[in-house]
């Protein structure tokens, strides 16, 4: 088994809620992480998924050191990175690259494409000596599949789809081992979507890169990933390979999350068992004691309240080697298949 | 039939030269009916639903033809004034983003209960109490106490549920749904769709979902019309069109999602963009993008042909359908 490169235990990250304008005080924390832990193998995917607030940005954001986490720690081949400052932390992040959500926004409507791929080198020279930075931004272009020719072009002239390999270019300049990924396609029309994870597929085995795929489309999730983590409320509800959580998920938020996706399929809509959750998510400023998910939960007792379910492979399981054994932070977690298999066609 | 749009072209004058949004749109929906209208952004989609309504921005939009045809009487020959009666009364429109459709100084009670004194010419108090069942109608849980609250002391799916309450307030016979759940996270998504399903069965009401989404889609509608590039390429009944698309693009798209359901290979990618909606290629819009496209697309506008094969109607904007449909 490869070894790990990225070790991230026990994440915290908690945004003060303050109080008064002269005299600030504290009078809570959003809890927008609240202890996550998780391994990044060389050359995989993980997939992250979640709904809106559940804190997956922050930990993307965390990782590439754009956010200090509140307690807990991040490490890039046994250094920890929340302790690294200067240089050290200079040469880390070299090596942990992100690409953004909104093509629109993440870059800079005043540098042409090639200051922006090529911006990366002014901060890390070693790189690329001056000479020789053009050539590599074109080259970088041709990698992602735009012209080279466009170096000299300003982002708005040009389509969402091919911003996103503007994007994509700038976080391989330079030559990262890690590309997080938050939302890389949300923002793109369906068939350019399809364009742009076959680019992120292609570069992964040209370059051995290893990603941490954030997005809320379950359904790209188990395209593009070797390993999944749902996330709810700033805890990992539910972690395995992807036939494990989405054949045989064991979490109750992790069955309603599937079975809410709508499957391009009319004929499933008489095979599907819908879950349809009641209310909506708890403000992470408040969260619910106890198992965060249990005032959605139609499983949740007394216990669920009192006790927090720790992250591991549930009792029932225990010792088995079914695709049921896997890390699943639920008191009462049960299999239970909710998407259909696809017919046989 | 409820509503008719037959051969309806639209455009904008921008700084650049006119733009054709939508080029010669077709279709039709009952009393009781989904109809899905699928297309990508630039398709047109939405720009079809506005001309519907009657809430384009003219200028820099121009209705250059067509007819819209509801409960048989032409809105665009009818007056203004007229117009508006049926606006919101008789047919209505669910927004894509409630936070922004919403007036932010207004209670959400305020704004429900305006529907009821310009269309009914209500009382305020009557009015709101128009909205407080409203707002049970749509399951907002503690609908008393929270009729006097503001947009943004709701959450997205609670909003939505606004922006349907508002939709149905005086029971109308259509409603253009706009990507209603595009905003909202995927459990929320379901549960909205629900509601509004079941109000459209309840009211017997003609429903036009615009959307992007095939999941969506799969799950709701009656029927689908596929747009691109401002024109109708595929329509037909919903079964149909996921088994066998008689069109390229509907086919490249069906390809290029992943499933939820299985783990596939390498996803089928359409190549190229959507085209520029000032300079359309000529013949079939979709030609320099398709796999099957030769000299005859480039020359000739494919019509609608008819889908012989199939028992239940359906149309196709492809010279090749009957190679497309046993591809």
């Amino acid at each position: 088994m490869p070894e790990a490169i990225l070790e991230v235990r026990d994440l915290v990250k908690h945004f003060p809620l303050t109080q008064g304008i002269l005299f600030k005080k504290q009078i809570g924390a959003v809890k927008a992480v609240d202890g996550v832990s998780f391994d990044l193998k060389a050359g995989e995917t993980l997939g992250i998924v979640g709904e809106s607030g559940c804190g997956k940005s922050t930990v993307a954001k965390m990782l590439v050191n754009l956010e200090r986490p509140t307690s807990g720690a991040i490490s890039y081949k046994g250094e920890d990175l929340t302790r690294l400052s200067g240089r050290a932390l200079k040469a880390v992040r070299r090596n942990i690259q992100m690409v953004f959500q909104d093509p629109y926004t993440s870059l800079n409507p005043r540098m042409t494409v090639g200051d922006i791929i090529g911006e990366p080198y002014e901060i890390h020279p070693e790189v690329a000596p001056k000479g020789d930075r053009r050539r590599k931004v074109q080259d970088l272009l041709d990698v992602v599949g735009l012209n080279p020719e466009y170096v000299n072009r300003y982002p708005h002239q040009f389509s969402g789809g091919q911003r996103q390999r503007i994007g994509i270019a700038r976080g391989l300049a330079l030559r990262p081992e890690i590309i997080v990924a938050d939302e890389p396609v949300s923002a793109l029309d369906v068939s350019v979507q399809a364009q742009v994870v076959n680019l992120l597929e292609r570069l992964q085995d040209e370059f051995s890169l290893s990603y941490v795929f954030i997005a809320h489309d379950l359904s790209i999730v188990r395209h593009i990933s070797d390993r999944v983590a749902v996330m709810y409320l700033g805890r990992i509800a539910e972690t395995g390979t992807d036939t494990q959580i989405y054949d045989h998920p064991t979490h109750p938020y992790t069955q309603a999350l599937l079975s809410a996706v709508p499957v391009p399929d009319p004929g499933a809509r008489e095979r599907r068992e819908r879950i349809i959750l009641t209310g909506d998510v708890p403000s992470p400023a408040n969260p619910p004691s106890g198992c965060t998910f249990r005032t959605r939960c139609w499983k949740a007792q007394q216990h669920c309240t009192d006790e927090v379910p720790l992250l591991a492979v549930p009792e029932a399981f225990r010792g088995q080697t079914g695709p049921a054994a896997h890390p699943s932070a639920c008191h009462f977690a049960a299999e239970r298949q909710v998407v259909p298999p696809a017919e046989e066609s | 039939m409820l509503l008719e749009v037959r051969d309806l072209h639209v455009e904008f004058k921008t700084r650049d030269g006119v733009a054709k949004a939508v080029n010669g749109v077709n279709y039709s929906v009952d009393a009781g009916q989904t109809l899905a209208v699928l297309g990508e952004s630039g398709s047109g989609k939405s720009v079809t639903a506005q001309a519907v309504m009657g809430i384009l921005d003219m200028p820099p939009g121009r209705i250059a033809g067509g007819e819209i045809l509801f409960k048989g009487a032409d809105l665009l020959k009818m007056k203004e004034e007229e117009r508006r009666k049926i606006r919101g009364a008789d047919m209505a429109m669910i927004f894509q983003d409630a936070l922004s459709s919403l007036n932010p100084v207004l209670s959400v009670g305020a704004q429900l209960g305006e529907m009821f004194e310009v269309h009914r010419g209500m009382s305020r108090k009557d009015a709101r109490g128009k909205a407080v069942e409203l707002m049970d109608r749509v399951k907002i849980p503690a609908a008393k106490e929270r009729v006097g609250d503001y947009p943004h002391q709701f959450s997205g799916g609670m909003r939505q549920r606004i922006m349907i309450a508002m939709a149905l307030a005086l029971e109308p016979s259509l409603i253009i749904a706009d990507e209603p759940t595009t905003a909202l996270d995927v459990t929320v998504q379901a549960q909205v769709m629900d509601l509004l399903a079941e109000l459209q069965r309840e009211l017997n009401m003609g429903l036009i979902l615009i959307t992007h989404d095939l999941g969506v889609v799969a799950d709701v509608a009656d029927k689908i019309a596929v747009m691109y590039a401002g024109r109708i390429v595929e329509a037909a009944p919903v079964h149909d069109i996921y088994r066998s698309p008689a069109h390229p693009y509907t086919r490249g798209l069906l390809d290029s999602i992943p499933r939820l359901d299985q783990k596939g290979q390498e996803l089928y990618a359409i190549k190229g963009l959507p085209p520029n909606l000032l300079a359309i290629p000529s013949g079939c819009a979709f030609n320099p993008r398709c796999p099957m496209a030769r000299a005859v697309c480039r020359t000739d506008v494919p019509p609608l042909y008819e889908v012989t094969e199939s028992p239940a109607p359906r149309t196709s904007a492809c010279h090749f359908w009957k190679e497309c449909l046993h591809a």
